[in-house]
């Protein structure tokens, strides 16, 4: 977990460091069970195929919960997410192996609001594919 | 098989009260992978400022879910869920959720259109304590593949 941000130390334009999060099929499957999300194509590899997808992709919300650990893990404890949205651009695509796929999220403070509120602009890649877009949180900062 | 567009406004029962548990948050967060404290330790979230241990921001979803499967389930709607990916996520908060709320979650499909063979549907569920209280507005966008009228 990381220091605590204050508003006041925030500024717009500042870009933030990227952070990579790795998904494994294991990841999908814990997920489904924790989610309660349990469409195939989420981990049967058969089925995905079947109905056009290259293999197995991970849940969007997978993707978008690793943004938000992403604004939370910067924020800090005692920020409060306001407003959180995505576009799921391109499917996170999970080989059947020991490594899996990587989320790859950067982000940029774009904004600062009245009442302590700042705006964050995500992006998130995994391979050559920008995964999500028009990704943008609202914190409350203390 | 194509979307039913006379579902366009409708409003759905809403769920069944979800009490937000301290073990459901922790088995969500580390199935999302994510350590933090505020998730699993009630000191370490009253530190953060908060009566009890927090939800992950995207622990709605699991709520939201709730609220919107009787309108995904309905067969008259005609949404062919194989073919279905998530499009958009938005979640617009009154506060986190914690350990202890009692919510209701209800869904009204808002928008269904088409965007080239895909159809596109968005419904909005109101995650409310059953007090009353607003806590988040979820705003979920499906993709049916090829689902076009």
């Amino acid at each position: 977990m990381t220091a605590q941000v204050g508003y006041d130390d925030v500024k717009t334009g500042t870009e933030l460091a990227a952070v990579s999060y790795p998904v494994t099929r294991l990841s999908l499957v814990k997920y489904c069970g924790a989610s309660g999300d349990f469409n195939v194509i989420h981990w049967n590899e058969r089925l995905a195929r079947s109905v056009g997808l290259p293999n197995v992709i991970a849940h969007g919300m997978f993707t978008m919960a690793q943004a938000g650990r992403y604004v939370t893990d910067w924020a800090g404890p005692g920020a409060a997410v306001v407003e959180f949205g995505v576009r799921f651009s391109s499917p996170v695509v999970v080989p059947d192996d020991d490594i899996g796929a990587t989320i790859e999220v950067s982000g940029v403070v774009e904004e600062k609001l009245d009442g302590n509120l700042v705006a964050l602009a995500l992006t998130a890649r995994s391979l050559d594919a920008k995964v999500l877009t028009r990704a943008r949180a609202v914190v409350r900062l203390p | 098989m194509a979307i039913n567009r006379e579902y366009l406004g409708r409003t759905f029962p809403a769920a069944p009260p979800y009490e937000v548990s301290r073990v459901k948050i922790a088995e969500f967060a580390d199935a999302i992978g994510d350590p933090n404290p505020v998730y699993r330790d009630r000191a370490a979230a009253q530190a953060a400022g908060y009566p009890d241990v927090i939800a992950p921001p995207t622990l709605a979803i699991v709520i939201s879910m709730a609220g919107s499967a009787s309108a995904v389930a309905d067969p008259g709607l005609g949404l062919n869920y194989a073919m279905v990916v998530h499009g958009e996520q938005r979640f617009e908060y009154s506060r986190q959720l914690t350990v202890g709320d009692t919510v209701t979650a209800q869904a009204t499909i808002t928008d269904i259109r088409d965007a080239g063979r895909n159809v596109m549907m968005t419904t909005k569920t109101e995650i409310v304590t059953v007090d009353g209280e607003h806590v988040c507005t979820a705003l979920s966008t499906l993709v049916e593949r090829g689902g076009a009228a």
